[in-house]
């Protein structure tokens, strides 16, 4: 699918990486924005000690990984619509091939490739060293708010 | 080790869990997850709604911790898939969950998990997970 109105100043930019620090559990999971184009978006988690899921191991908790891939399917519907419309997430299916490498953090690319007017539908996958060598990949469908508007109902 | 004694180590032993700031509660052998509001768990801020990730990694560990307890391991059993349905916003509060041991095998088990927040009869989000279960 095309963007809508491609533009070389990308202000999609600007939206989607401020979703990366504004939103409280992702400045909280320390994500870093890495790209937010032509409907795609990549976003990095470090790896931090207190995100382990697996003392044994050492290894960065699943949950770390589904909050990325949650977050990153919303930067890819940004990165798609140019706006930075509220979603709601209706599901989110991870497979989880392997686990991550020990002490690494974990990078995600997701991709909406396909926009109806209020449905996204998007897929992601995250990788720790090699994006050809993934630990999990997803599949999503989130709802679109309407665009900020007045309240429907109410008002006269 | 007892029920009790297994879900503390589980819980005692994974920072993330701790990152999240989850409790659990054992009744007889029914455990029940408790995620206590926190502001870092937020994912949008107007409304405010609690993360969709915070959400499912909250389901997925009451299912580890689920397991635990009925695994007399104290490993962490590794997720092999998860399909995470949301119903309801969830909001700036407490939420709960509850997960069931649809099949557990020698190998891999099924389990299903279900959030809500005050009221049990309307659930913010569900959980479907096979787990591979961690050996001694």
């Amino acid at each position: 699918m095309s963007d809508p109105e491609p533009n070389p100043p990308n202000p999609n930019l600007e939206a989607a990486a401020a979703m990366a620090t504004e939103v409280p559990q992702a400045a909280a999971l320390g994500f870093q924005m890495v790209s937010a184009a032509d409907a795609r978006g990549v976003m990095h988690a470090p790896w931090r000690e207190d995100l382990v899921g697996d003392p044994d191991t050492g290894v960065i908790a699943s949950g770390v990984v589904t909050s990325l891939l949650d977050h990153c399917c919303g930067m890819a519907i940004t990165a798609t619509t140019g706006k930075r419309r509220p979603t709601a997430t209706l599901d989110l299916r991870i497979d989880y091939m392997r686990p991550a490498a020990a002490r690494t953090g974990v990078t995600v690319e997701a991709h909406c490739y396909h926009l109806t007017r209020s449905i996204a539908f998007v897929r992601a996958h995250a990788w720790d060293a090699d994006p050809a060598d993934p630990i999990a990949t997803a599949q999503a469908a989130f709802m679109l708010s309407p665009a900020p508007g007045p309240a429907p109902g109410g008002a006269a | 080790m007892s029920p009790e004694e297994q879900l503390q180590a589980f819980l005692g032993r994974v920072p993330y869990i701790h990152f999240l700031g989850m409790r659990a509660e054992l009744a007889g052998d029914e455990l029940t997850g408790i995620l206590p509001f926190s502001p870092h768990l937020i994912g949008n801020s107007l409304l405010p709604a609690l993360h969709g990730g915070v959400i499912g990694a909250f389901l997925e560990m009451t299912a580890l911790a689920q397991l635990a307890v009925t695994q007399s391991t104290p490993r962490v059993h590794k997720t092999i898939d998860v399909t995470i349905e949301y119903l309801r916003p969830g909001r700036a509060m407490a939420t709960y969950a509850r997960a069931e041991l649809r099949k557990v095998g020698r190998r891999i088990a099924n389990v299903h998990v279900e959030a809500w927040q005050d009221a049990r009869s309307q659930p913010v989000a569900a959980l479907r997970g096979h787990f591979m279960l961690a050996e001694d």
